[in-house]
């Protein structure tokens, strides 16, 4: 007996991976005795003599340079805190926006409560306290358009490779989109239908993210939708 | 008067028949449905999420939390009164402890995730479904965890050793009855929860101890399928 399992499969925690020393456990797994043993839902994924999960469910994790999309919950006498649709807030400092704030100036004048902002996470702590900065190019205040919340593991596929399927998604539908690595989507089109069109089309990436053959049944799915 | 045949004319270490599915509350993190017999748990777990009070948090790890109820309408008797009773805070505390061997939650500091177990209907062995039907929710919802947890009653209706018993074995008039609830985790074979409820010898204890050991196997089989059921579905589209 050796490894127990196939790239790409599913596997469930406490399922037995692989029964051999030559195998060592990646992320999401552990060694018991000989065994290596899943710690979470996820897909097998093999690297040389590496086997490590990747999870398919669970909320997100903040990790430093994740450009993320947030809504801003509350303002302080020095910045704003933002829910990041993680178990954690986070904090966005005034001096950490493109534009200089005078010390005391209403916060409520450049970002009020409600809003939406694209952000980069410059800072996780081992407490996971938050710290996010704007002060780079692409990162705004997203005006008008809708929002919508999708599983974070899933971003990887929504967005595709080099931003492919995202693209493939904004040229079929004309609509703006910014996907954050928590999960959170932004997009504003020039209709309704097509916001709506781009939301299905990212609803149902994020149900058959693990399947193979997306790409094709996308571009299917978009052209039909036409 | 000894007991011959089981009520329900099942073999003295056959389980009732089992069903479960993952991914049946779409506003959770992670759910399930786990019905053995003719009792039906749901759990729904939220989180990792934040925690409060603040004193409640611990900056080591995130905590668990559960909450066992039974719905107003779910027994045999008369109507159960709903909300915290002594009887489902303990429940709720030691499904907290069956749990808690193998959720690893370190990664989120100060946080909690709730786990909320509704019973529809009851025929004894609710705890037990409670446990199954949350480490399948757990699982679903992506929490890190080093084993599936699963659990089963066994016990004694009069002289004869059985495996998952029911209301009318519970409530057995005519001998000595002894019911334990157990829960084995899959892998290590440990066992993270025991309780007892009646009188049995030394030797059938450690019997019955075995039995439920053998027979968790059956039932960690089928919580690992539904929650792989729930990425299997639709290939298609």
């Amino acid at each position: 007996m050796a490894l127990l399992v196939e790239p790409k499969q599913i596997v469930v925690p406490g399922e037995v991976l692989a029964d051999d020393v030559d195998y060592l456990p990646g992320q999401y797994t552990y060694r018991s005795d000989k065994k290596i043993i899943a710690k979470r839902t996820g897909v097998v994924d093999i690297q040389g003599r590496a086997i490590k999960l990747i999870p398919l469910s669970g909320r997100y994790l903040p990790r430093i340079d994740d450009k993320i999309v947030v809504k801003i919950v509350d303002i302080t006498m020095n910045g704003w805190l933002m829910d990041i649709n993680s178990a954690y807030g986070a904090m966005l400092n005034s001096k950490d926006i493109p534009r200089f704030v005078r010390k005391g100036e209403d916060l409520t004048q450049y970002y009020d409560v409600g809003d939406y902002l694209r952000v980069r996470i410059f800072n996780v702590t081992s407490q996971n306290v938050v710290d996010v900065t704007m002060k780079e190019p692409g990162l705004q205040k997203l005006e008008g358009g809708r929002v919508i919340k999708i599983n974070p593991h899933k971003v990887p596929r929504v967005i595709g490779k080099q931003g492919s399927m995202v693209t493939l998604i904004k040229e079929k539908t004309q609509c703006n989109i910014t996907v954050g690595q928590n999960g959170v989507v932004w997009l504003k089109g020039p209709t309704l239908e097509s916001e709506v069109q781009a939301v299905c089309a990212i609803k149902k990436i994020e149900a058959e993210a693990h399947l193979e053959g997306l790409t094709e049944r996308m571009t299917i799915f978009l052209a039909e939708a036409q | 008067m000894t007991y011959k045949k089981r009520f329900d004319g099942r073999d003295w270490l056959e389980l009732r028949p089992i069903e479960a599915k993952a991914g049946v509350i779409k506003n959770a993190d992670g759910s399930a449905y786990f019905k053995i017999g003719k009792t039906v748990a749901y759990a729904a777990v939220y989180g990792p999420r934040e925690l409060h009070p603040k004193f409640l948090q611990n900056p080591k790890t995130g905590i668990l939390r559960c909450y066992y109820d039974m719905m107003p309408f779910s027994g045999i008797g008369d109507r159960v009164r709903p909300g915290a009773s002594r009887r489902s805070k303990e429940i709720s505390m030691v499904m907290e402890k069956a749990l808690a061997p193998v959720v690893d939650l370190r990664e989120y500091p100060n946080t909690t995730v709730d786990v909320f177990v509704e019973l529809p209907q009851t025929d004894a062995g609710s705890r037990c479904a409670a446990i199954c039907a949350a480490a399948i929710a757990l699982a679903d919802a992506g929490i890190t965890m080093s084993d599936i947890v699963s659990a089963i009653a066994v016990g004694r209706v009069d002289d004869k050793i059985v495996a998952d018993l029911n209301y009318d074995e519970e409530s057995y008039e005519d001998g000595p009855v002894a019911d334990i609830p157990m829960a084995i985790l899959y892998n290590s074979k440990e066992i993270s929860l025991l309780q007892m409820d009646g009188e049995i010898s030394k030797e059938e204890l450690a019997r019955a101890l075995e039995i439920g050991i053998q027979v968790s196997e059956q039932i960690a089989q089928i919580q690992i399928k539904a929650i792989k059921d729930k990425y299997m579905v639709n290939n298609n589209g």
